[in-house]
């Protein structure tokens, strides 16, 4: 079974490029468009990775990592940060919220596959691929 | 009792003892004669009434006359006297003595020869000063021109605020572009805080007296403003030492930044807001760009999708540069506000805010002393109060505490409390609202706070079950401990055009203005000129000038200039008086745009003119249509001569200034009169404290008693 990522971004330019590349890379895709869309989409699909946008409208990246983080039985979901702020600060802000990678936005999309694919190897083989 | 009334008791008196010579003597005459002879007399008496009447009318007629000869000869001159005796040994020793003939003429030639010595001893003295002083002036001037050589703006005030000293500089720093706009005024006893936001000096004053405490040598903070006329100045405050070391005042080191912003730090702003805005645009043509190149046998509908988002995030990237480019020089107003500071001050200084506006408990644990950060500190103290006043209405937090410790390049500033669950979403939704603390307000959130540190602020906890804490966390970058700001120089040494250190022993006026003491009043000296003598027929202002008298000093550079256009035909007559044409007014403002201007240097300083009625009929008959008012309290030198010397008639302008010595220059201007009046009022004060005026309180009841007894006269 195909690990599932889901990825949340309120840029549809982005998300459309994202989507594909997962898809090509073998894995089961899903979008959410803002951080409510994700907390419901976490809850209902059981993601093994979220790609999780800072910037966003309402509830923004944080919020959504922080509320990932406090329920035991999400513990095991990565979590990996797309940012177009690149600062030390924030990169130090989203990594202490309990976030496994930080990306700066823009990325080479090996690189991040490479990397998405590193943090779920860690994790063994949690879906039984 | 008046002069008149002791006349009267005078004669009165003498008559009555005139009468009751003859009288007794006839009672004790009379006394045991015989009843024959006793009637005989009494016949004789009845007889010759009308001889009795007409001797004892002409008794009282040589007394009158009498006692009135001497009243006049004597009383009357011997207390004009006195009161001129007085004049020569406090104001004019020159003065001419009037009591002439009468035995009083040796008196007066014996005063006149004692003011004739003491004149003597008064030129040797005043020789001797002149002497000092012209030695003082001439330092004075030599430091004055190493002050105007300065090219930064100079100014200092003692810790009310008060200025005590500028130079030419700092004044024009502060000038506006149109000379005829509404400004705040650079001047000796006016107060700092029209020029620069008093929360700011505040918090600037608070810096230095920590580092003051801590036994700092030269300590000194920054800030930046920007002037009415919208320049923006760099500020160097740094602390002027009373005794004991203790802040008694304030060094201000003024400069222009407006242009002087370098070209590199223009760059560099430039730079970091571009990099902000084109990363995620140029995420997104890369995420398309490499999708297309990586997989070659993509499904037509999916390129086209590629390339359209490629060409479309493009498009979007040039406005974004074209919109970052127009707006990087606000970025760089807000950059330019960091400065170097100890978190241990920074903490300190928001314990006391949040104390002070909030009533929350504070206290300091683990705080690195040696950790400093790049911060705008009253925008992060701002920030940090807002916060906890949040805490403090939503979740009744009434105790948090402080620490700090460094994270690599960054300082970890924690604002943390125990007992209460916060939710994380908190601070998301805090940040962003427009900061609050008490009475103050300001449109920027905490949010804009960070993102002008480049810091970051988010909310943690730790613990389980019923023991937990949490708090906020603060990552601001870290700097190298300060170094020690250079010095204003030639500062300590040099004494610069416009000061008055003797203001700094004032302190705050009274609540009640009526108990300040007048030597220590700041006046506005004015006078008007004026198309007639009626201004409810029609007579309009043609000039003003007033000058500031502040600490028992004529400022003369401080003074107020300004032909008015009357908008009416000028009256010859009074036009040879101040020999001013109709053409030159033409090109004046109207009085309109010259009172607002004129209310603004009055400010908060006593009007004083002479026959002061008059000049404030004009000013009352014009509030209507100019929107000013002047409600500030009024002293008249006119009144106030009358009150210092009662018995004499003539308090005309030229009167009064030959009377106190002062020499007559330039009248019939407006501003020369006013110089001539606050000359006059200058003599006049010591006088009226020697009659035991010495509040404004006590010059305004007597000047409104002596009003009325000049009216009734």
């Amino acid at each position: 079974m195909a690990k599932k990522v889901l990825i949340v971004d309120d840029e549809p330019n982005i998300v459309v490029s994202l989507e594909f590349l997962l898809r090509q890379s073998g894995y089961e895709v899903h979008v959410a468009a803002d951080g409510e869309d994700a907390l419901r989409q976490v809850q209902a699909v059981a993601p093994d990775l979220v790609l999780l946008d800072v910037m966003m409208p309402e509830k923004n990246g944080y919020d959504v990592c922080r509320r990932i983080r406090a329920r035991p039985e999400w513990s095991k979901i990565r979590i990996v940060f797309l940012s177009a702020k690149g600062r030390e600060a924030e990169m130090t802000k989203g990594l202490s919220l309990g976030a496994d990678a930080y990306v700066t936005k823009p990325f080479s999309n090996a690189e991040l596959v490479a990397r998405i694919g590193e943090l779920l190897q860690e994790r063994g083989a949690p879906g039984g691929a | 009792m008046n002069t008149r009334g002791r006349l009267l008791a005078w004669i009165a008196g003498l008559y009555g003892i005139a009468l009751a010579v003859p009288t007794g003597l006839g009672v004790l005459l009379a006394a045991g004669l015989p009843e024959a002879d006793l009637a005989a007399l009494m016949r004789i008496l009845e007889q010759r009434t009308p001889v009795l009447v007409f001797g004892a009318l002409l008794l009282l007629l040589a007394i009158a006359i009498a006692v009135k000869s001497i009243f006049g000869g004597h009383v009357d001159a011997a207390r004009e006297l006195a009161e001129q005796t007085r004049l020569i040994r406090s104001t004019n020793a020159g003065l001419q003595l009037t009591a002439r003939g009468g035995e009083l003429a040796g008196v007066a030639a014996a005063i006149e020869e004692l003011a004739g010595a003491y004149r003597e001893l008064q030129r040797d003295s005043e020789s001797r000063a002149a002497e000092a002083r012209s030695r003082l002036e001439e330092e004075r001037n030599r430091l004055a021109a190493l002050m105007s050589e300065l090219t930064q703006g100079i100014m200092v005030c003692n810790a009310e605020g008060t200025l005590l000293l500028y130079n030419e500089q700092a004044r024009t720093l502060f000038a506006a572009a149109d000379a005829n706009a509404r400004r705040p005024l650079v001047g000796l006893g006016r107060s700092l805080f029209g020029l620069i936001d008093r929360a700011q000096i505040e918090h600037a004053a608070h810096r230095l007296e920590r580092s003051l405490e801590r036994g700092e040598r030269q300590p000194s903070a920054r800030l930046v403003t920007v002037t009415a006329a919208g320049r923006l100045l760099k500020v160097q405050v740094a602390p002027y030492l009373g005794a004991g070391a203790r802040l008694a005042g304030l060094v201000l080191a003024l400069e222009d930044v407006t242009e002087l912003l370098g070209r590199e730090t223009q760059r560099r702003s430039l730079l970091q807001l571009l990099a902000a805005r084109i990363r995620a645009p140029v995420a997104n043509i890369r995420a398309a760009a490499e999708n297309l190149a990586a997989y070659p046998e993509i499904e037509p509908q999916r390129r086209t999708q590629f390339i359209d988002i490629v060409s479309a995030e493009s498009n979007a990237l040039s406005v974004t540069i074209n919109d970052a480019l127009r707006e990087y020089a606000d970025a760089l107003k807000a950059a330019l506000r960091l400065e170097d500071v100890r978190v241990t001050d920074l903490l300190e200084f928001a314990r006391l805010r949040i104390a002070g506006a909030l009533d929350v408990a504070t206290e300091l644990e683990e705080v690195d002393d040696e950790l400093w950060v790049r911060a705008d500190s009253y925008a992060l103290v701002q920030a940090m109060v807002h916060l906890a006043a949040r805490l403090r209405d939503e979740h009744g937090v009434r105790k948090l505490g402080l620490r700090a410790r460094p994270a690599g390049r960054y300082a970890e500033i924690d604002l943390v409390w125990s007992g209460k669950i916060v939710a994380g979403d908190a601070l998301t939704h805090w940040e962003l609202q427009p900061m609050e603390a008490g009475a103050e307000q300001t449109p920027l959130a905490v949010r804009d706070v960070l993102e002008q540190h480049g810091g970051e602020a988010w909310y943690w906890s730790e613990g389980v079950g019923g023991l937990r804490s949490g708090g906020f966390r603060f990552l601001i970058p870290g700097a190298e401990r300060a170094a020690a700001a250079a010095r204003v120089s030639g500062f300590a040494q040099s004494r610069p055009e416009y000061y008055d250190f003797d203001l700094f022993a004032r302190g705050a006026l009274p609540a009640a203005l009526n108990e300040a003491r007048l030597a220590m009043l700041s006046y506005t000296v004015f006078d008007t000129e004026t198309t007639g003598l009626e201004p409810s027929a029609g007579d309009e202002i043609i000039s003003i000038g007033a000058v500031r008298v502040v600490n028992g000093r004529l400022l003369r550079n401080e003074v107020f200039e300004q032909l008015v256009n009357p908008r009416r035909a000028l009256n010859p007559e009074s036009a040879r008086v101040h020999r001013i044409d109709a053409a030159t007014l033409g090109n004046q403002p109207a009085i309109g745009e010259v009172l607002p201007a004129f209310h603004h240097f009055c400010e908060d300083t006593v009007l004083v003119a002479h026959n002061a009625a008059f000049d404030m009929r004009f000013l009352e008959l014009k509030q209507a249509s100019s929107g000013v008012r002047f409600s500030q309290p009024v002293l008249d030198t006119l009144l106030l001569s009358a009150v210092a010397h009662p018995s004499l008639n003539d308090h005309t302008l030229e009167a009064i200034a030959a009377r106190l010595g002062v020499s007559v220059m330039g009248r019939h201007t407006a501003l020369g009169d006013a110089l001539l009046t606050a000359e006059i009022l200058l003599k006049l004060l010591p006088l009226l404290a020697e009659r035991g005026i010495l509040s404004l309180g006590q010059a305004l009841e007597a000047s409104r008693k002596c009003y009325y007894a000049r009216l009734q006269y």
